[in-house]
């Protein structure tokens, strides 16, 4: 089997599981998050950063082998988006950005014409940018066609975990797009991060679900695994779900004779 | 329209009967839901729901983890003066009280800002009394400028403006806004307010909706519980939010219940809000308002707070002072007792203990 890895803004990345970082008990958890789960994209949301405080700013919590993630969580258009993005860089988060657009505090749903604008301009002020957004094929495409190095539709709304809601949305995003398809948001169990898994997805990105486990280090392990099997089996069962068994051909096989 | 037009609909004496007659096996029906209209909502601040206390405790602490995670923001308020025209019964700046009247020099601002800064603070409150003579909107936005040197939110606490006022403080770097109605009951709040701009009971109400216009990002809302009928004021609050979230969707909501203190004067509160009661108006409004922030500012005690954390409150203040000038120096008297006066560190560390971690940072001017 030829060698399955997933290259994103330039950086192999070893692990599927995309982290965040928010809603934790203590910073101190992340480091240890990191060594048990694997996972090494860990998203941050810039509003948080506190450069200033040695103890609780998260940026010293990071592991430095990991590669950051800063989202623009807070931004309620694409210029905010922008803005915040820009921050992030001149803090010293890299390259890599993660557009959240959301103006509805309600249901935090994504705006997916803002954070449309966002991709358009950061992609060409040489982020990598990856759009969190609703499952729509069309605004997809159009994010592709913008400049985005992968893209992140929800599963359900964020922090609730339900799990794949929009799965057949999401199946054919993963179907039509030739970018890295990350589930973002709604994952709220192991068994559900491996069900996306087992459709393509080429990663899903799980904050809550781990955040407000019993024991967050543990769960955040159980992930890791279930990320890896959900995978196998994509790789181990590519095209074989059919609706019709085709090993043999019980009914017609006198055919062939 | 206004709110105004929606609070007519609900008329006083309609709510508190049916808030009264909720029955036991009503309360039962709507805990079995998962998402829960105002009628519900209703339902859970009733006589009857002050027996169902543990089991609201176990859905508003299983919701409150999922949206807000293991955190409370942190805050602190800073009183840049206590010059007031109002006569609000009530409150410690009342202008008929004899205290010690003065407002901050920017100097002494400075001084202020750098020490709250100094305790690891990163968002603010500023808060007046009302007195436009003394300090005026243009006084206001000369201290959001310095004070932006030192906090990466700032948050007001000041008298009522028009759109216009807010629009010009946004954007000198004002990012929140909190604006208590005091009471939603209208005839109480005329009792309560006999003299003083603060008389208009429509302005103030449509105040929180100026704010949301003007670009604030989060606007705060809620009753000074103790002064009307604790039930239905918790029925309006949770309306007035409910209202807001629907119509300004961009704009984070948050709610407090900011409860009766003994302060400068001698006024008796008419309609104490026990402990058991506080909590469960907490409770259903994270039930009802699953996304809205709660605050619970130091007016609580300290081990009142410690056991609201994981309940519903979301931000909490911490090394409070209510007196002008009163992180340097001890004066003057402050507009409320502080019952809660643990360090901003104490709070971190019980925080921790919680497992819950303290955020000082939740926001950046951009």
């Amino acid at each position: 089997m030829s060698k399955d890895t997933l290259v994103i803004g330039g950086i192999e990345l070893r692990s599927r599981l995309f982290i965040g970082s928010g809603k934790y008990s203590s910073n101190a958890l992340i480091p240890k998050i990191v060594d048990k789960s694997g996972a090494q994209v860990v998203t941050v949301a810039v509003r948080r950063v506190d450069l200033e405080s040695k103890d609780e700013n998260m940026l010293n919590f990071i592991p430095k082998e990991c590669v950051l993630m800063p989202n623009t969580s807070g931004a309620r258009n694409a210029e905010e988006a922008v803005r915040i993005a820009r921050l992030a860089k001149a803090m010293g988060c890299g390259n890599w950005i993660k557009i959240e657009v959301i103006s509805d505090t309600k249901y935090l749903l994504p705006d997916n014409f803002e954070t449309l604008k966002a991709t358009e301009i950061l992609a060409k002020e040489g982020f990598v940018v990856l759009p969190y957004m609703s499952p729509d094929l069309m605004m997809a495409k159009r994010m592709r066609d913008a400049g985005a190095a992968a893209v992140m539709p929800l599963g359900a709304p964020i922090g609730t975990n339900k799990g794949l809601k929009t799965k057949e949305l999401v199946k054919i995003m993963i179907d039509e797009i030739d970018l890295p398809i990350v589930v973002d948001a709604g994952i709220g169990k192991p068994s559900e991060a491996a069900e996306a898994m087992e459709l393509g997805a080429a990663a899903v990105l799980v904050n809550t679900a781990i955040a407000s486990a019993g024991d967050a280090v543990s769960m955040s392990e159980a992930f890791s695994l279930a990320v890896r099997a959900g995978r196998m089996a994509y790789l181990a069962g590519t095209g074989a779900v059919k609706d019709f068994a085709e090993a043999s051909s019980p009914l017609t096989g006198f055919l062939n004779g | 329209m206004s709110f105004y037009d929606v609070l007519q609909k609900y008329k006083q004496n309609v709510v508190f009967e049916r808030i009264q007659s909720v029955s036991r096996e009503e309360v039962d029906r709507v805990l079995s839901k998962e998402i829960f209209s105002i009628d519900d909502y209703l339902v859970l601040i009733s006589p009857a729901a002050s027996d169902f206390l543990e089991e609201m405790a176990r859905k508003a602490q299983r919701i409150t983890l999922q949206h807000f995670g293991r955190a409370v923001v942190l805050y602190a308020p800073l009183y840049l003066a206590n010059y007031c025209v109002n006569n609000c019964l009530y409150c410690g700046f009342n202008v008929h009280n004899d205290l010690d009247r003065r407002k901050l020099t920017m100097e002494e601002l400075r001084v202020e800002a750098k020490a709250i800064s100094e305790m690891g603070i990163r968002h603010i409150l500023l808060l007046t009394g009302e007195s436009r003579k003394h300090s005026p909107v243009e006084y206001i936005r000369d201290c959001v400028k310095i004070i932006a040197e030192y906090f990466t939110s700032i948050s007001l606490e000041v008298y009522p403006l028009d759109e216009e006022d807010y629009r010009l403080l946004v954007n000198s770097g004002v990012d929140g806004l909190t604006i208590y109605q005091e009471v939603y009951d209208e005839d109480v709040y005329k009792t309560m307010h006999p003299s003083g701009p603060k008389k208009d009971f429509r302005y103030r109400l449509d105040t929180p909706e100026r704010g949301c216009r003007s670009g604030m990002r989060s606007v705060g809302i809620g009753a000074l519980m103790g002064l009307g009928n604790w039930r239905t004021e918790a029925f309006y609050t949770a309306l007035h939010a409910h209202y807001l979230t629907g119509k300004y969707s961009e704009v984070e909501i948050s709610l407090s219940i900011p409860r009766m203190r003994p302060h400068t004067g001698s006024f008796e509160v008419p309609s104490p809000v026990g402990d058991r009661d506080f909590v469960q108006i907490m409770l259903a409004a994270r039930l009802f308002l699953r996304h809205v922030g709660i605050t619970v500012s130091t007016r609580e005690r300290a081990s009142f707070r410690d056991n609201l954390v994981g309940l519903g409150l979301t931000r909490m203040s911490a090394g409070s002072v209510t007196e002008v000038g009163g992180y340097n120096e001890k004066r003057g008297d402050g507009q409320f007792e502080i019952s809660d006066d643990r360090s901003v560190e104490e709070i971190r560390q019980m925080l921790y203990g919680k497992g819950f971690q303290p955020v000082f940072k939740d926001w950046q001017y951009i």
